[in-house]
């Protein structure tokens, strides 16, 4: 994304007189609304079946549900870049990257909220000067332990209390290895953040720049995020997963790649897994631990946020940790 | 994507989201508790489009290469129309019969001690209570009464009727059916979809949903009635 982007930007500057003459994005988008509002019995007319309609509501639910997230989060980060000051970052985390990894990740615990508010918050925490393995650390493990995602689980599992601690050890786990190996392995370059401008200028100016374009920008790729998994919950039959069911080592991973798939909420996610009863309780901790850190609607914003180069390798290393750790996990506890 | 559309954008984004969540629109979607959130984040949304709109028309012009600025914002912006024309111009229904005959039916969780029925006769018992009772303590607390169950019509592999309603715990994307079987009483002739109110007693037939192998619970139908969908379709 943010290669085409620069392109384009080389490319147009000599351009851009001609544009201000040309058609803007605002007419445009004036022409386009005016066209559905008059089609609009049509286009409701084209979502009639069950399948497509399934589909239109999952999707909007998705977006419906993650849109105070997402707002929050940008407006925590938008705070975070504009407001927090740098030398606040140096003070408040152990200088030893090593240290700031697990200090990064228990300070996940306490902020409440789901994936999509997590990106944002971390893609500001690096551009404010933070080691990207803390900010990464936090990114992983804020939305998968903090107490509402803890306690929902605990309900939705009354018979076996050692599954949200289970869930809590593994995830945290996995928010610190990930952060450690990214001190290993990791490259600066890997990660590209989208150019932010105006950020200079007064405060409120800034501020309100930075929101704008982080719900522009997460927002367009939590769009794509819940496209895909309305189009999973829609096309994959249930029936089909419980014939995996009984297989210890497919029913794993059977249900890794479903938590990838559906992207579901992590508040909810354990829910989910609760109604999944054919599966062992390992495999559904796997299910839980999986979900908060890789699925499609956080690739899809990793790869805007982050850069997709960036999105390609961590995406994969953390599927990989994650399914590891939980069934390390579920072996030791459950 | 310039700076105004983007303004545009958020503007009816936030609209959207304020348009559904003083309607009951949002139901359909999400849960009830999550409205005062809906609500402040569509307000910061259309703040955030006002105050883009002013800095942008009050002539105060940034730093000169602000000015190809513009070249580098997203032009995946442009999704977030989908959302506002699915919300304001298609507004999809809840999940009903197709989600019902697609998923298994919920685990029921067991309670250590049901607390006794409503006192009207018929109590009003929401479907996954009134399974509950019935798997779990064999209908002990439901004995000698008459219970009134309010969900859709579905129809599983055999066409065989059943009472559905789908239980959400966060948004309708994990969504899952409880079905209750029928049986006795008159013939449900009525197609899939239809919300029915009935009237019926403890059953002890039991069944496994094909699709998961759940338990299923039944009823013995007294009478059933056709009846309009409630305000809130989810349990």
């Amino acid at each position: 994304m943010t290669e085409t982007q620069e392109r384009e930007s080389i490319a147009d500057a000599p351009a851009g007189e001609r544009r201000s003459r040309g058609i803007s994005s605002v007419e445009v988008l004036a022409a386009v609304l005016v066209l559905l509002v008059i089609f609009r019995g049509r286009l409701s007319g084209l979502v009639s079946g069950e399948r497509l309609q399934t589909w239109t509501t999952v999707f909007v639910s998705v977006l419906v549900q993650a849109v105070p997230f997402l707002v929050f989060g940008v407006l925590l980060s938008a705070v975070i870049a504009v407001f927090v000051p740098r030398s606040f970052w140096a003070k408040a985390l152990p200088r030893h990257p090593a240290l700031a990894v697990p200090a990064a990740s228990v300070a996940g615990v306490v902020l409440p909220g789901c994936e999509c508010g997590a990106v944002p918050i971390a893609g500001s925490l690096i551009r404010r000067g933070v080691t990207p393995a803390a900010a990464l650390a936090f990114l992983l493990a804020a939305p998968a332990i903090n107490p509402i995602v803890l306690t929902a689980t605990a309900v939705a599992f009354p018979g076996d209390p050692e599954m949200v601690v289970a869930r809590g050890l593994a995830s945290l786990a996995v928010a610190v290895l990930m952060g450690w190996l990214w001190l290993r392995l990791g490259r600066a370059d890997w990660i590209r953040l989208p150019h932010r401008p105006d950020l200079d200028g007064s405060r409120g100016r800034a501020f309100w720049a930075a929101c704008r374009h982080d719900v522009v920008h997460a927002g367009g790729f939590l769009v794509v995020g819940a496209a895909a998994a309305a189009t999973i919950n829609v096309i994959v039959p249930e029936a089909w997963l419980q014939t995996l069911a009984s297989h210890p080592v497919l029913s794993v991973l059977a249900l890794a790649v479903l938590a990838v798939l559906l992207s579901i909420c992590s508040e909810a996610d354990a829910f989910v897994a609760a109604s999944l009863s054919q599966f062992s309780l390992t495999s559904r901790l796997v299910f839980l631990v999986v979900g908060p850190m890789v699925d499609l609607k956080l690739i899809s914003m990793q790869a805007g946020v982050f850069g997709r180069g960036f999105a390609l390798r961590f995406a994969p290393a953390t599927f990989a940790v994650a399914v590891l750790a939980a069934v390390v996990a579920g072996v030791a506890l459950l | 994507m310039n700076r105004q559309a983007q303004a545009v954008v958020l503007f009816l984004f936030g609209g959207a989201i304020l348009k559904a969540s003083f309607t009951d629109l949002y139901l359909r979607y999400v849960k009830e508790g999550l409205r005062p959130f809906l609500i402040a984040s569509g307000v910061a949304l259309v703040a955030a489009a006002v105050m883009t709109l002013r800095y942008e028309f009050r002539g105060s012009r940034p730093a000169p290469d602000d000015e190809h600025g513009h070249h580098h914002e997203p032009r995946v912006g442009w999704l977030l129309i989908l959302p506002v024309l699915a919300l304001l111009l298609v507004a999809p229904p809840a999940l009903g019969s197709y989600t019902a005959v697609q998923s298994g039916t919920v685990q029921l969780t067991a309670e250590s001690d049901f607390p006794p029925l409503p006192d009207a006769d018929p109590a009003p018992v929401a479907l996954i209570d009134y399974a509950s009772r019935v798997i779990y303590e064999d209908g002990r607390s439901l004995a000698g009464r008459r219970v009134q169950l309010t969900g859709f019509v579905a129809r599983g592999e055999d066409g065989s009727p059943m009472l559905a309603r789908i239980v959400v715990s966060c948004c309708a994307a994990d969504g899952r059916p409880i079905k209750v079987g029928l049986t006795g009483g008159p013939v449900v002739d009525v197609p899939s979809g239809t919300w029915l109110q009935i009237t019926g007693t403890y059953s002890d037939k039991r069944a496994k949903d094909p699709v998961n192998q759940a338990d299923i619970a039944f009823l013995e139908v007294e009478q059933w009635q056709p009846v309009d969908p409630p305000k809130q379709q989810y349990e």
